[in-house]
């Protein structure tokens, strides 16, 4: 039973962390949240690892290493994404493309 | 017993996380929040394969190769325009790992910790709810894609069968409890699968991006039960993370659009909405040439510009910034209205401006800007329509009824640029394009907003 506890307690303290930390979160940065929470789910890409890696018969080996691979698209994939996504909020400003104009500056 | 060093480096995994969230909801620190997570994930990844002698490395590393290659290039990719369908995407292979685990899990449980009824129960939870979590990303993908219409789809019968697979659903996870195997595991996900595409199927076009992020809780919650599962006190951190923080944003957005997520999910079970009603499609419009709005732009002293899905998916963009430049180089004031949901899902406007570099500081959020269109004199409309529909605010039946829009109507002048007479994406039709105050521009956003362009800079 004692287990059963300490598995709950984390789990309600990770419930309160994970509401907590996006609270105040505008809605400019909604589309990145959601790519970036998407990809640390993929984290269950460890699960599969683990799954695959203690496979006692070739259909769970075969499953396991399918979940592997469909883990591993969303982790990398979410996170790659979410960062080509961001690296144009932060640097919007700094490296003008060959065809723009160079008036950008008078608009602010 | 997993080593020490190994759950030391889980526990630095999470903590990772709970800061890369942290980061992701602030501009300044978003990048180093998404980079921190990418490396806890990294550093996690390493560590699994020292918890306990794993066999079947080459496979795996092969596969887990295979995977990152996939999802890499599948990001970098994918057009900025369609990053919902991605983001549906990658939620959705990832709850179906989460359900195949769960599946294997049922096969071999042999009840590694306190009580192997409540890990059974916790498996036949992700195996369900993964499976929901993949199908219902499917037809999320299939309606953002075009595959398929992206109007509610509901049949008679509709509610009783999906009561029916979450009953059924239920009464087999209890069943599993008792005695787990592969055959009930199998069972259980294709339930879940059933229900998935049940619940989707209904979901309105502009609604969608809620479920995305609801589904994207969903499956945040089936790695928490896998890591229950699993006995991994990671999977349960990072996917309770995520399960909460998804279930809040789902909640914010539903909120944005003026809707609760009950609402959005079931809206159209209860025949609430008058879909395309079709009133007059063949009533006059008003339209005009580039040159005609050229003058109105021009020697307005007020424009405020309301940027929609339309004007991204014809590259428009860029010229569009442009010409901002350019009017603001005459003296005009220009700003850009942008509604929380613009795009295909909340944000995705800021993300498709940002890079077409648009100053950010142009970009101005709903609340702030609505009462500025009083005193606005053109208000120009590129590819969007549901956003400045007055259907949201006049018409109870509508399927957007409720939800904030951008007070444009309220503009002296109201100029549309539109490819065709077609409704937007909600699929209804728009009042304000017949106002006296509104004047048509068609033709394909690009080539327009060039012909546009050099009208202005020809004045």
């Amino acid at each position: 039973m004692d287990e059963a506890i300490i598995w709950l307690t984390i789990l309600a303290l990770s419930i309160f962390v994970g509401i907590e930390v996006i609270s105040k979160v505008s809605s400019t940065l909604h589309t990145p949240l959601m790519s970036g929470t998407n990809a640390i789910h993929g984290i269950i890409l460890i699960g599969a690892i683990f799954v695959a890696g203690t496979a006692d018969s070739a259909p769970v080996l075969v499953m396991g290493l399918a979940a592997t691979v469909l883990a591993a698209v969303n982790l990398v994939g979410g996170f790659v994404v979410t960062d080509r996504m961001l690296k144009m909020f932060s640097a919007p400003n700094k490296k003008t493309p060959g065809k723009a104009p160079a008036k950008k500056d008078g608009a602010a | 017993m997993i080593p020490v060093w190994v759950q030391a480096a889980y526990l630095f995994a999470a903590v990772c996380f709970i800061l890369a969230l942290k980061g992701l909801s602030s501009p300044k620190t978003a990048r180093r929040g998404n980079l921190l997570g990418a490396a806890a994930a990294v550093v996690a990844t390493a560590a699994v394969f020292f918890e306990r002698p794993l066999g079947n490395i080459v496979p795996i590393l092969a596969a887990v190769g295979v995977g990152t290659v996939l999802g890499a290039v599948g990001a970098r990719r994918v057009q900025m325009t369609q990053m919902p369908q991605l983001v549906a995407l990658f939620n959705g292979v990832g709850g179906a790992a989460a359900a195949i685990v769960a599946v294997v899990e049922l096969h071999g449980l042999s009840g590694t910790h306190s009580s192997a009824v409540v890990t059974a129960a916790a498996a036949a939870f992700t195996a369900v709810v993964g499976g929901v979590s993949f199908a219902g990303s499917v037809v999320t993908f299939a309606k953002l894609q075009g595959l398929m219409t992206t109007r509610p789809v509901v049949f008679p019968g509709l509610p009783v069968l999906f009561g029916a697979a979450v009953l059924a659903a239920v009464a087999i996870a209890v069943m599993t409890a008792a005695g787990p195997g592969l055959l009930p595991g199998t069972i259980l996900a294709a339930l879940g699968l059933l229900a998935g595409v049940l619940l989707v199927l209904p979901v309105g076009g502009a609604d969608v991006p809620i479920v995305i992020s609801l589904l994207n809780a969903f499956t945040g919650l089936t790695v928490a039960a896998g890591g229950y599962v699993l006995g991994n006190v990671l999977l349960l951190i990072a996917g309770t993370l995520v399960g909460a923080s998804g279930t809040l944003l789902t909640v914010m957005m539903a909120r944005g659009m003026g809707r609760s997520v009950l609402n959005t999910l079931f809206g159209a079970l209860k025949g609430g909405s008058t879909l395309g009603a079709g009133t007059a499609s063949d009533r006059p419009v008003r339209s005009a040439t580039p040159e005609d709005v050229a003058i109105m732009l021009g020697y307005a002293s007020r424009v405020i510009i309301v940027p929609g899905y339309g004007l991204a998916v014809a590259q428009a963009q860029h010229a569009l910034r442009e010409l901002a430049d350019v009017l603001t180089d005459r003296g005009v004031e220009v700003a850009y209205a942008i509604h929380p949901v613009a795009g295909r899902m909340p944000g995705h406007m800021n993300v498709l401006l940002a890079e077409a570099q648009v100053p950010y500081e142009q970009l101005v959020e709903m609340d702030e800007i609505n009462p500025r269109f009083k005193h606005t004199d053109v208000v120009l409309v590129v590819g969007a329509n549901d956003v400045v529909n007055p259907a949201a605010k006049t018409t109870p039946g509508a399927p957007i009824y409720g939800m904030p829009i951008l007070r444009a109507d309220e503009a002296q002048q109201i100029v549309f640029m539109k490819r065709s007479m077609r409704p937007g994406f909600a699929g209804i039709e728009n009042e304000l394009l017949y106002d006296p105050k509104t004047t048509l521009l068609f033709g394909d956003a690009k080539e327009t907003m060039d012909k546009l362009l050099s009208a202005v800079k020809a004045l």
